[in-house]
């Protein structure tokens, strides 16, 4: 797809936001993410969620969902900074997205008592996961 | 213009403008099943829900109580005059100025005419009964009542079933009317349909009633599920029966 079509289209589902905000820089205080301790945490069923909605080059192949891209090549189509962005929190970039918000705190109703007014994962967690998308080339 | 208009579907799809499910399209979870797993459902003779069904036609001859009475001694034939019943619960109760669903009116008989001791929900007991008499129902369409007096709480059935709860922050609607063709992990999500309950579940390896499968769900995106016998749940199950309205009951369905 052509980039400025893809700007057009950005701009008109979600107004007054552009490309430049289509990625985020590694917080500082936050060391480089460790690659395997990524594809661990995707892997994840009970923490990260991941592949209940995503499939990808990870194992268990008949218990990915498909309610999502599939993650296969996914460092080849976007930087390490635009695949934060969206593991931090795809809603900036579509507020209605299924995809919830690993970092914020943007939660819905009646959180359950042992998740309340907790991010899903830490910064330095989501560190890994991008060092290991980042290294999906293909 | 095509191409850019293919490309908001899909920047939207995946959510919650969730659009209900035209009535052409609907299906129950028992589509979805493998064909090992409906064969289950369809076979009584191999379907455990039938054990429970079993269960409670003993109950439903067993006289209980401070009145020493049983179902039957009211109300006779369970196949003559349970049939469609299940396929009009819940119902608005005069008694309470609220809608009450089937596993509460049973209930209601047992403490206030049979004078038994209340039948807690999830109960093998309070299941098997609930399981006998949705069976009678089997293959009659859910008709919800035409009672302006459940209006609101169908309504606000609706309206939580379109809210985002939990820490994952999901509606229903977010995967039962935006992604029910999908799979979430090694799940079938389906379209939600209360057709088959109680169920008996593979993974629970037990019977089990709408209000647990829908608890189940609430868990799944970490929000903290209503009680058991909650409105909430009540309305809920009122605006599955809307958006189910003609589809026939299974009782008692099996689950993966
Ligand atoms: C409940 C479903 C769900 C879960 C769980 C989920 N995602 Fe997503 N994800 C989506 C959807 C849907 C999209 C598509 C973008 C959108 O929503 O607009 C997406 C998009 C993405 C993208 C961009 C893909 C592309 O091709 O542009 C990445 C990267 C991603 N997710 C990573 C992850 C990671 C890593 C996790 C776990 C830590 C995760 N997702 C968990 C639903 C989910
Ligand atoms: C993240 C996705 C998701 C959300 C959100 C969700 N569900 Fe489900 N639901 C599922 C999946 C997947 C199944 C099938 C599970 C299985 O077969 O193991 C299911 C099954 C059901 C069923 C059983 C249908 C049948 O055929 O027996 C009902 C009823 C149901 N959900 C109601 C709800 C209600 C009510 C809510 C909101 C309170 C809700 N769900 C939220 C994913 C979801």
């Amino acid at each position: 797809m052509n980039a400025p079509l893809l700007a057009a289209v950005i701009g008109l589902a979600l107004p007054g936001s552009a490309l430049a905000q289509d990625t985020l820089p590694r917080p500082a205080g936050i060391a480089p993410g460790d690659v395997a301790e990524g594809a661990r945490l995707v892997a994840d069923r009970q923490k990260s969620l991941c592949v209940l909605c995503h499939s990808g080059p990870f194992p268990n192949p008949h218990l990915q969902g498909n309610l999502a891209p599939d993650l296969k090549g996914i460092g080849a189509r976007l930087t390490a900074d635009e695949i934060r962005l969206r593991v931090t929190d795809m809603k900036r970039l579509n507020p209605n997205s299924l995809m919830p918000s690993y970092a914020a705190s943007q939660a819905g109703e009646r959180v359950g008592m042992a998740w309340r007014g907790r991010p899903i994962l830490a910064e330095q967690e989501i560190e890994h996961i991008v060092a290991y998308l980042a290294s999906l080339k293909e | 213009m095509k191409a850019r208009l293919a490309l908001m579907v899909l920047l939207c799809a995946g959510e919650a403008a969730a659009q209900e499910i035209p009535a052409a399209e609907r299906r129950s979870g028992t589509d979805f099943m493998s064909a090992q797993t409906r064969a289950v459902q369809e076979d009584d003779t191999a379907n455990p829900g039938m054990l429970w069904v079993l269960q409670g036609e003993t109950l439903w001859n067993e006289p209980a109580g401070a009145a020493g009475r049983s179902c039957a001694s009211c109300h006779g034939e369970a196949a003559t005059s349970m049939r469609g019943v299940a396929a009009r619960y819940p119902a608005f109760d005069a008694a309470s100025g609220a809608p009450i669903d089937l596993a509460g009116k049973i209930d209601q008989c047992r403490t206030e005419r049979q004078k038994a001791k209340s039948l807690p929900r999830e109960s093998e007991d309070a299941l098997g009964l609930a399981a006998y008499i949705g069976h009678q129902s089997r293959g009659m369409p859910i008709a919800s009542p035409d009672d302006a007096r459940l209006d609101a709480a169908r309504a606000e059935g609706k309206r939580l079933f379109e809210t985002r709860m939990g820490q994952l922050n999901l509606a229903c609607s977010s995967c039962h009317d935006a992604n029910w063709r999908g799979r979430l992990g090694g799940s079938a999500v389906t379209q939600a349909h209360p057709t088959g309950y109680p169920i008996y579940r593979l993974e629970w390896q037990a019977v089990g009633s709408l209000q647990r499968r829908m608890r189940g769900c609430m868990v799944g995106v970490r929000a903290e599920p209503f009680a058991y016998g909650a409105a909430e749940y009540i309305a809920l199950e009122l605006y599955l029966n809307s958006r189910a309205a003609e589809m026939p009951i299974e009782t008692p369905g099996v689950r993966p």
